[in-house]
């Protein structure tokens, strides 16, 4: 959020300290069954210590291993209470400007001032100018202002009025002006940010498709482990021996993916959180995660691309003119002109080298008109003139001069490039052309190359002719483009691109832009745009800004890897603790097998406890990168896995070797075991 | 020297593989091949005979069906052959019935590509027996799995999964009947018998009367080696100089056992439309194939200390091995009948050091995937290479595919039962029998070594393997029985989840791969297909192998035999 929320990090905190405990309720653990195996062992272990089933000569040793385990539950619930308190905070600054909201609604002619939950989809309500708009709908009356800042940390306010583009309205927002008649298309709880709460909201969120793939893969994952250590004891029977059940249970425990376990459901969250930071609503967890798979985007040439306004790129002079004088007049020209044109041809003509001319006499705006074609201003005697070369060429003509054959080739030139031609004039003579240019965005030729490193294709869409749209498509550096493009052309291109196998992503915010944004996989609406282009959509952009498209996808694909990378960094974690664990287990029936113990811990119990420490305590560890997310950046496919691979995969392996080794060392050194 | 025989059976394997990966594809993907005027009349009376519609793609639960009521009725027959064998014809030897138990597992056994045998051939089987109940099966056994391969390769490749009446008759005729009999001519110009004599009495040199025993052993033997089966005609398996009479023999036994699931993968790479899909399982089969072959050869090379101060032996370890083919040939012969799920042998592993007994039993823990058997190799290694590719799309922040297809929620189900009902076969089952009288009874020797030739015994079957560490007495009811359970759970529990993947795969759209995205036909893959398979299988068995053979190696060190 722009504007300022006040997110309390150590209410949140405490909170989630709380909820930790509050979560062992197990209505909430079955839900993450990795860590709910762990609440059983724990539970019944506990249960059996207290009634003196473990060998009371190594009293203490249990009870730290228990109150390990324990802590490795409360962890994870702290880590889930943590991402989800967080989430929550952001969305209820959100939802905060929606609440104790009244509405006038409308029964006929007569309004009823109601609270704004009584109100129900289809409900009329009027509201006027210093009021707060209760509800999200449809503008169906009048025209008013409204400042939406509530929303997008805009400030500049925007008009809505009814039909049309501009006829959605946000609750929360304000009117400054006048007065709209709204029909409310979504009731309270169901509005676009209630189902963004929801998703950060960890007891309804629903998993995602992926999600969901993983989960089974942790749950087989511990199955195969609680397979390998719960035949341990009936094999070594064999031996006429026996291991404590507690360590068993410590051993089953180090092993199953709990740092994974733990975390899954942070990272979801988080991931949600994320986008909800780039003031982005999605509808679903699974839309965010589409988007990490996209492969192709669809951008808008105006507003995404370009600026879209057409501005002043740079000057020609013709016969000899001066390139000062040209400048000067042509700051003369434009110095009374509003157009956006008109203001960047004084900013450009200033920011180069003008030289002033003082011109007496009494100054007449002449403004641009659908007729002449050109603008300019008379100074005394001095007409000066700017417009289209055929305008400009009538206007010379008036003072017998004319418009040569090199001014024309210019003209012709610039129009070739996709670039408008204006010829400066003053009476009858001919000064020179400004060309003017849509400019590309700055930096999105970068954030292009980005996206085809990572493997995602770009297509410009354009009303423009061919010509002009394969000029831009080439400064901006898209991979391809679509001109002289209809509300048909992008559905029908999307539809092709998914025929060939492609996940399609789309801006959109016009009413014509709903079937194509309903149709691509990710369709990402702007909040200035219409309601059935929301409607259709299943991403909001509050900020109305069109490259926020890029940013989502890369949202969606570090949710993914998170999840990737941590799993892979807890598989790996086993290794290290079958080094020290299976050593510790092995002395107990072969003395001998102590040439095992290569990690060289001080004992067996320590070695146990040391693992099961490493354990809980990796978890904690992990959390600020469930939150945060694996770093992300933008590279091929191929080296992102190299080098998450050799972060948390070969990171993975390493890493617990050194920490068991040295929580042993801690521990033997404190006689704790 | 041994390790240029070594390279030179690389070579031979991927040559030949080649070209039979060639035809493989040919005749699954109903391409004109070179046999077509002599099996293609034959093959059409069968299915119009049989009713059996050639065109259309089964569904999961007809595939499953289909395929499950083959193989019961099979282990049916077999088990009927062999309960009643003094009832039917060529017996000269007039062995009798076998027990109710003994006839059951060797029926599963040989019907599930297993060939575990806890009973010796030339002293149990008539040539009834052995040709029309147990030759057959090798046939059948082997087309089953080929079937399930080609099944699943068309799923991921999105053509349907095909009929499994048609893909097994055509491995069949097509396949493994021609060449079996070029090999079995092949074997006999090396001087493998074959014949229906009764035993020979001959007198020693030595002046002592000694049984030779007969029987039609070339034919039986080449469907043994190619179709991975490794049910020997004699006990002694292809230690027997009437088996494997040869170093050349020997040679092309252990290439025979690679051939057809080496062709498999090339064949893969054919309906891929992309070699390197096919080459990059290759790779990681190799990967891992070097390195047991290299850690097997190592720990046979370094003997045994105790054995060299007994004078018994210097060097390396010989105990148990055939002089004729030396250490080499015998690590080599050993790692590549349990790498794919052979189960032949040419010496005994059962005297194999610690170590490399520990390797052997890895091998087919994992599941029998470096490169397996006919068929089960491929489709055992597509679990790893499933669950590879979902960790490889996850790290990379994208919805994980193969082959341009979402790998989900089902999918992943089926990967993680195929998975885990082998090993709780293997783990389960030893756990079992480590604590009962009956499981103990069987055991020849002590201490760890005891028990890992429980754990040998379960992971040989589970595995569909065969070979055993033999001291253990296994033709008890209790073993039998057990085992039998744990070759059938072995091989159907990851078949049907195998066909459930093809046939959900092949009915998903497939995606584009964009210039980006990660594959699965490249180094980096091969590499983390090893990896997973490598980490997922010691992980699950590192407690289990703990207390055999590491522990019994340690236990050697220190001066200590069992």
């Amino acid at each position: 959020m722009k504007k300022a929320i006040e997110i309390n990090n150590n209410e949140i905190f405490k909170e989630a300290l709380k909820e930790s405990f509050i979560r062992l309720n197990p209505k909430h653990q079955i839900k993450n069954p990795v860590i709910f195996a762990v609440t059983l062992s724990s539970a019944f272990c506990t249960v059996l210590f207290f009634t003196g089933h473990f060998d009371p000569a190594d009293f203490w040793f249990n009870l730290q291993l228990l109150f390990w385990l324990w802590f490795t539950v409360l962890f994870a619930n702290f880590a889930e209470a943590l991402a989800e308190g967080r989430g929550k905070a952001q969305a209820s600054s959100l939802r905060q400007t929606q609440s104790d909201l009244k509405a006038n609604r409308l029964i006929g002619d007569k309004a009823e001032y109601v609270d704004a939950s009584f109100l129900v989809k289809g409900d009329v309500v009027i509201v006027k100018a210093g009021e707060l708009i209760p509800i999200d709908g449809e503008v169906i009356e009048g025209v008013a202002s409204v400042n939406e800042s509530a929303i997008t940390g805009e400030s500049a306010p925007v008009i809505r009025e009814s039909g049309g583009d501009r006829s959605s309205v946000t609750g929360g927002t304000s009117v400054l002006s006048d007065w709209i008649k709204i029909r409310v298309t979504a009731a309270k709880g169901e509005s676009f940010l209630d189902k963004m709460i929801l998703l950060v909201e960890g007891a309804k969120r629903q998993k995602t498709p992926n999600e969901i793939a993983l989960s089974l893969i942790l749950i087989g994952f511990s199955l195969i482990f609680l397979l390998a250590v719960a035949t341990l004891q009936p094999l070594v029977g064999y031996f006429n021996s026996s291991f404590s059940l507690l360590v068993l249970v410590a051993l089953f425990v180090c092993l199953i993916p709990t740092t994974i376990g733990g975390l899954l459901s942070a990272i979801g969250i988080a991931g949600m959180d994320r986008l909800l930071r780039k003031n982005v609503i999605a509808t679903s967890g699974k839309a965010v995660e589409t988007a990490g798979d996209i492969s192709v985007l669809l951008l808008d040439k105006t507003g995404t691309i370009t600026f879209g306004n057409r501005m002043a790129s740079e000057f020609f002079t013709v016969n000899g003119v001066s390139k000062s004088e040209l400048l000067s007049y042509a700051i003369l020209s434009s110095q009374a002109d509003e157009t956006p044109e008109g203001r960047s041809i004084v900013t450009l003509a200033s920011s180069m080298d003008a030289k002033p001319i003082t011109l007496v006499g009494e100054e007449t705006w002449i403004a641009f008109s659908a007729d002449t074609r050109l603008s300019g201003v008379n100074i005394g005697d001095v007409h000066i003139r700017k417009g289209a070369m055929d305008s400009i060429a009538a206007f010379v003509e008036l003072y017998e001069g004319m418009l040569d054959t090199q001014c024309r080739s210019i003209c012709e030139k610039i129009a070739k490039e996709g670039a408008t031609p204006l010829v400066i004039a003053v009476n009858g003579r001919v000064l020179g052309v400004v060309m003017l240019k849509d400019i590309v965005k700055p930096g999105i030729k970068a954030k292009f190359a980005e996206l085809r490193l990572m493997g995602i294709k770009t297509v410009m869409i354009t009303g423009d002719n061919p010509l002009t749209a394969a000029a831009i498509a080439a400064e901006a550096g898209v991979d391809d483009f679509v001109a002289e493009a209809t509300p048909e052309t992008k559905i029908r291109l999307i539809q092709q691109y998914q025929k060939e196998g492609h996940l399609v992503a789309m801006t959109g915010d016009g009413t014509n832009d709903a079937p194509a944004l309903a149709q691509a996989d990710v369709g990402l609406a702007m909040n200035s745009g219409t309601q059935s282009a929301k409607e259709a959509a299943n991403m909001i952009d509050l900020d109305s800004s069109p490259t926020k498209l890029l940013e989502i996808v890369e949202v969606g694909k570090q949710l993914l890897s998170t999840r990737g990378a941590l799993t892979t960094f807890s598989i790996a974690n086993d290794v290290a603790k079958y080094f020290a664990v299976i050593p510790a287990l092995a002395v107990i029936i072969f003395p001998s097998l102590a040439v095992l113990n290569i990690m060289d811990l001080a004992s067996p119990k320590s070695a146990i406890l040391s693992a099961v420490i490493f354990n809980a305590l990796i978890l904690v560890a992990l959390i600020p990168v469930a939150l945060r997310g694996a770093a992300f950046k933008a590279q091929s496919e191929e080296a992102a896995l190299r080098r998450n691979l050799a972060i948390y995969g070969l990171g993975g392996i390493i890493t617990p070797f050194i920490g068991i080794k040295l929580i042993d060392m801690v521990i033997s050194a404190l006689g704790m075991a | 020297m041994e390790v240029l025989d070594m390279v030179l059976f690389a070579f031979t394997v991927v040559v030949f593989g080649f070209f039979i990966g060639n035809y493989v594809y040919k005749i699954f993907d109903g391409k004109k091949t070179f046999l077509d005027p002599v099996i293609s009349p034959l093959e059409n009376a069968l299915f119009r005979i049989s009713g059996i519609n050639t065109e259309k793609s089964q569904s999961f639960k007809a595939y499953t069906l289909s395929m499950m009521v083959f193989n019961l009725f099979g282990i049916f027959i077999l088990f009927f052959i062999l309960f009643f064998q003094s009832g039917f014809w060529l017996n000269p030897q007039n062995f009798p019935n076998l027990s109710w138990h003994l006839a059951l597992n060797t029926a599963i056994s040989f019907v599930t590509n297993t060939n575990w045998q806890s009973y010796g051939g030339e002293s149990t089987m008539s040539y009834f027996s052995q040709m029309v109940g147990l030759s057959v099966q090798n046939f059948l056994s082997a087309a089953t799995g080929a079937a399930i391969a080609v099944a699943l390769m068309r799923g991921l490749t999105g053509r349907g999964i095909g009929n499994f009446y048609v893909d097994m008759t055509k491995t069949t005729l097509r396949l493994l009947l021609p060449l079996s009999i070029v090999y079995a001519v092949f074997l006999l110009s090396q001087g493998v018998i074959q014949n229906l004599s009764p035993y020979v009495e001959v007198t020693t040199i030595e002046g002592v009367k000694q049984t030779l025993a007969m029987g039609p052993v070339a034919s039986q033997e080449a469907i043994k080696m190619l179709g991975t089966n490794g049910g020997g005609f004699f006990n002694v398996n292809s230690a027997h100089p009437f088996e494997n009479p040869n170093e050349l023999t020997n040679f092309i036994q252990m290439f025979s056992i690679f051939l057809i699931p080496v062709a498999l993968l090339f064949a893969y790479g054919k309906f891929a439309g992309n070699r390197r899909e096919g080459i990059a399982i290759f790779g990681a089969m190799a990967l891992l194939f070097t390195l047991t072959l290299g850690s097997t050869y190592y720990a046979e090379s370094q003997g045994n200390a105790m054995l060299t101060q007994l004078g018994v032996e210097a060097g390396p370890s010989m105990e148990g091995k055939e002089v004729r083919f030396a250490l080499g040939a015998s690590s080599l012969f050993a790692t590549v009948t349990t790498a794919a799920s052979c189960g032949a042998v040419n010496s005994m592993h059962d005297s194999f050091s610690p170590l490399a007994g520990g390797v052997l039993m890895l091998q087919m823990m994992v599941g029998e995937v470096i490169f397996g058997g006919v068929g089960a190799g491929f489709y055992g290694m597509m679990i790893y290479v499933l669950l590879s590719m979902f960790m490889i799309g996850l790290m990379v922040g994208k919805t994980p595919m193969y082959l341009g297809k979402k790998i989900e929620a089902y999918e992943i189900k089926a990967v993680i039962i195929a998975l885990l009902l082998p090993s709780a076969a293997i783990l389960g089952f030893s756990a079992i029998a480590a604590n009962c009288a009956d499981g103990l009874a069987g055991l020849n020797n002590a201490g760890p070594h005891g028990l890992g030739e429980i754990l040998y015994a379960y992971t040989s079957a589970a595995a569909n393997n065969g070979s055993a560490f033999a001291g253990l007495t296994a033709n008890t009811p209790f073993y039998n029985v057990t085992l039998a359970i744990a070759m059938f759970i072995g091989r159907f529990g990851v078949i049907i989840p195998m066909i459930a993947i093809a046939a959900s795969m092949s009915n998903k759209k497939t995606y584009a791969l964009s210039s980006g995205s990660v594959k699965s036909d490249n180094m980096t893959f091969t590499i983390f297909l090893a990896f997973t398979v490598l980490i997922l299988g010691a992980l699950t068995f590192l407690p289990a192998l703990t207390f055999t053979a590491i522990a019994e190696h340690v236990l050697m060190l220190s001066g200590k035999l069992f």
